[in-house]
């Protein structure tokens, strides 16, 4: 063993440092026995292959609650229907959404399932959408047991409410790829076709070889006007039907120009058409369309509270148990709620001490204490022992999910900030329009035939082809960067939204706070190494946020081997040391008092054989760079603070954030959405930042709503982006690459009209060939795309938000 | 130079087949996961090759 006891070992499953405990087993560490289990199994099935792929492949252990029953409404058959792909007499398929996927060693675990269980015939991972699929003999193995198995070796899937609803998924993104095949397939064709029209001495070929080829373009151009350009007529046709112009419809304007005009020269004037020129267009946007569908396609952002809301709970009938899918769940019900377990609709407390710890919907993670006959709402988990509650509401009904329905979910934002592609388009198909019959009328004085002509050339050079591209590609290059910086945004709408922001929301809980920079004091007497170590013992034992809290606040201290220790669930810590009797908990439980105690924050009291010794004071930390953020933030923007406390900390919270920064606190759900209501109303663009489903409204309500999470993967409100906590100092940074990224879309704004002005100066005069649309279309188009992500990928370079090494700090 | 309509016959027949097999191969679900078999391929020498040694030194 290379490690020793100085150095902090490094677990062989899951690769964390073994701080708490160090567990040896088969000469290997393992931080706790969740780890240990799970190497068990895979040693005992030789599976250690697993180890050998990667280095410490696992996830940690240490969060997975034990309760054996939380899978038995998978007994359900109606669940079972509900969940699975596929299924025959033999065997059944189903696809398990497992986010703890990140590493080779896990696609061979998960390939490798009809080794640990015969039942199972194949295991398939989708590593990029983190997904596997099970296919299973129906009679050897119950959908349970596979949920077990890949529970059982750190694999738990992820099965929510919203997987019941799911229809099929469509696959649009297939579609568009069959309709880019099919235009860069006759496009192509059409190219060959075209060649000698390019070279315009064709008589080198002959006069039947040109009439040929110009039939051949025709039938080539058939399936890419009736099938690869069809999206964007529907999308145009939709846009006229309600009175708006949006980006497609110049589109069509010049394909149908483009189209019908090579039509007429091939057919009444036996000349050479532009059948190329409309297989180059459609073949460009297309490209440029997957590419929006490609950076888009990364989460999910919709979620609702279905996929935070358990499958099944546990229903009490007579004196015994069942579990029962949440949609049979009726008012009036007994349900019983387990230690970790979600309380998933508002209920009465009947039987039990309920320690709900609300830290999804308030950020805070200090469980909250409920005597019997108090109503608990939906949304807590409970911590401690199990409880009986009677249902009040139904799920769907809650105070929260109220919320949820709240009418500002209900539809979609209608804000002014209009997406400046769409507003340009406008403009764009106006001036055309005013160009083409301009051209027409002044033409038609001398020669009907040129002013014809000259019209549709104007149509058909004007096609906002490069205009088009421009916005996704610029757009969806500022999605990547900040994806690697870790923001992801629903959609590229929202960085044009970013960009036009001039007052931040914070919500404090959770989003200015960070649990692990909470500050620890012990107010008392001064505490002996020894007793230092008895806690340091103690704290261990417990998996209470406030224990953990004082843990590390006691770093670096050994710990004693206690004799006994005890965690009374919503109390404290019980322990005996040396006959010594020590505790540590809240006021009630130790019987100690605090004279003259500080407010504003939690209170850990401890005793000694009954002497009170003093009491440890915590409270939550603001993040480092909050200081650092509002100032930035605050030249420029004004600065409000949402918090659902009291306002005991003001004082505190103005010292770090300064003075220009609007503070309100006691404020709940619904006053944080009216909040933010009141604000767009006085006309101010909105950029709240939130964590908890309190914060839901309000993040829905503002123009930009920005969920901030220490876990990617873990649940988070419906919102327009999703912000990994630790870059939260990078905010001022993501708001100026917003407004870099527009001005980067202008600017191919401007070099796309460059070209179009030269190619419609050339239509107006008639002099419009072939060869020229040919050579004119794709290279405005190419070289849009170059200018757009060359220019983006620098300036995030410049930022330094493609670099994520700054982000290990 | 009347052999020229043969041949464009004839590329546009291969074209077409293309344009086909690529139809087939997007069907069959080849292009919906591009990275996962980069790996699998890996594991299956690598497995393959231990039983191998195992079967080969029982053998012996």
């Amino acid at each position: 063993m290379k490690a020793t006891d100085q150095k902090t070992l490094i677990c062989y499953h899951c690769g964390e440092d073994c701080q708490e405990e160090i567990i040896h087993f088969d000469e290997k560490d393992f931080c706790c026995t969740g780890c240990k289990l799970v190497y068990e199994v895979l040693s005992e099935n030789d599976l250690c292959s697993y180890y050998e792929i990667a280095d410490n492949p696992g996830s940690s252990q240490k969060a997975t609650s034990g309760e054996k029953n939380r899978f038995d409404y998978l007994d359900d058959r109606e669940v079972i229907q509900k969940l699975l792909d596929f299924q025959n007499e033999v065997e059944s398929h189903i696809t398990f959404y497992i986010p703890q996927i990140h590493c080779a060693s896990c696609i061979w675990l998960l390939e490798n399932l009809h080794r640990l269980n015969a039942g199972i015939i194949s295991g398939r991972v989708d590593f990029v959408k983190k997904k596997v699929q099970v296919k299973y003999l129906r009679d050897a193995v119950s959908l349970k047991d596979i949920v077990r198995l890949l529970s059982k070796i750190g694999y738990e899937p992820r099965i929510n409410l919203s997987n019941l609803d799911k229809g099929k998924v469509v696959r649009s993104d297939r579609r568009t790829i069959y309709r880019l095949a099919v235009a860069g397939f006759c496009f192509g064709n059409m190219m060959f076709f075209s060649l000698p029209e390019y070279f315009s001495e064709a008589e080198l070929i002959g006069e039947k070889f040109i009439g040929l080829f110009n039939y051949l373009n025709v039938v080539l151009a058939l399936p890419v006007f009736f099938y690869s350009s069809s999206d964007y007529y529907k999308s145009a046709w939709l846009a006229l039907k309600n009175k708006s112009i949006n980006m497609d419809v110049p589109i069509v304007l010049g394909i149908f120009a483009l189209f019908f005009y090579s039509l007429y020269t091939i057919f009444v004037l036996g000349e050479a058409g532009y059948m190329d020129t409309l297989g180059g267009l459609l073949f460009f946007l297309l490209i440029g369309k997957i590419y929006q569908q490609k950076t888009y396609e990364t989460l999910s952002f919709d979620r609702d509270y279905k996929s935070y809301f358990p499958m099944a709970v546990t229903r009490l009938v007579q004196d015994s148990e069942e579990v029962i899918p949440l949609a049979r769940l009726n008012v009036g019900d007994l349900i019983r709620v387990r230690n970790n377990e979600l309380i998933p609709s508002d209920s009465i407390l009947i039987e039990g001490e309920a320690h709900i710890d609300y830290s999804f919907v308030t950020g805070e993670e200090v469980p909250v204490v409920k005597r019997k006959g108090q109503l608990i709402y939906a949304g807590g988990r409970q911590k401690g022992t199990s409880i009986s509650l009677a249902v009040q509401k139904s799920p769907s009904q809650g105070y929260l999910t109220d919320l949820w329905n709240n009418e500002s979910f209900e539809k979609e934002k209608v804000h002014s900030l209009e997406s400046l592609a769409n507003r340009t388009s406008k403009w764009f198909t106006l001036i055309v329009l005013l160009i083409a019959f301009g051209s027409l009328a002044v033409w038609s004085f001398s020669d009907l035939s040129i002013a014809l002509k000259a019209f549709t050339s104007v149509l058909i050079i004007a096609c906002p082809c490069a205009l088009a591209m421009s916005t996704p590609f610029t757009l969806g290059n500022t999605l990547r960067a900040f994806g690697k910086s870790k923001l992801y945004l629903k959609n590229a709408a929202v960085i044009e939204k970013m960009a036009m922001v001039d007052t931040v929301i914070f919500d404090k809980t959770g989003t200015l706070t960070e649990p692990a920079n909470a500050s620890v004091e012990f107010v008392g007497d001064e505490l002996s190494r020894e007793t230092r170590q008895v806690i340091k013992a103690m704290v261990n034992q417990s998996t209470h946020p406030l224990s953990n809290r004082i843990n590390s606040w006691l770093v670096g201290e050994k710990r004693t081997i206690l004799d006994q220790v005890e965690e009374i669930p919503g109390k404290g810590l019980q322990a005996f040391c040396k006959g010594h009797e020590f505790l540590l908990g809240s006021s009630d439980f130790t019987g100690a008092v605090a004279e003259g105690g500080k407010k504003g924050g939690n209170q850990v009291f401890l005793t000694v054989e009954g002497q009170a010794l003093g009491y440890f004071f915590i409270q939550s930390g603001l993040r480092k760079e909050v200081g650092r953020v509002v100032s930035e933030l605050g030249q420029a923007k004004s600065i409000h603070l949402l918090s659902g406390d009291q306002a005991h900390e003001r004082d505190n919270l103005q010292r770090v954030m300064g003075d220009q920064v609007h503070m309100n606190f006691k404020q709940g759900p619904t006053d944080k959405l009216n909040y933010v209501k009141k604000l767009n109303r006085k006309g101010a663009a909105t950029l709240m930042l939130g964590d908890g489903l309190n914060d839901a409204g309000a993040l829905k309500e503002s123009h930009v709503g920005i969920a901030v999470t220490d876990k990617i993967t873990n649940f988070s409100p419906a919102s327009d982006a999703i912000m990994d906590a630790e870059v939260f100092g990078k905010l001022p940074a993501f708001l100026a690459f917003a407004k870099t990224s527009r001005k980067i879309v202008m600017a191919s704004f401007g070099l796309s009209f460059a070209y179009n002005v030269v190619g419609i100066s050339f239509a107006v005069q008639g002099l419009l060939s072939p060869v020229f649309c040919a050579i004119l279309m794709p290279m405005s188009s190419i070289s849009v795309i170059l200018f757009t992500t060359v220019t983006t990928n620098y300036m995030a370079y410049k930022k330094g938000l493609t670099k994520t090494e700054a982000t290990w700090k | 130079m009347e052999i020229i309509f043969l041949l464009i016959a004839i590329s546009l027949i291969l074209a077409v087949g293309f344009l086909f097999l690529f139809f087939r191969a997007m069907k069959s679900g080849q292009y919906d996961d591009n990275y996962t078999p980069s790996v699998r391929i890996l594991f299956d020498q690598k497995t393959k090759s231990k039983k191998n040694n195992t079967t080969s030194t029982k053998s012996k």
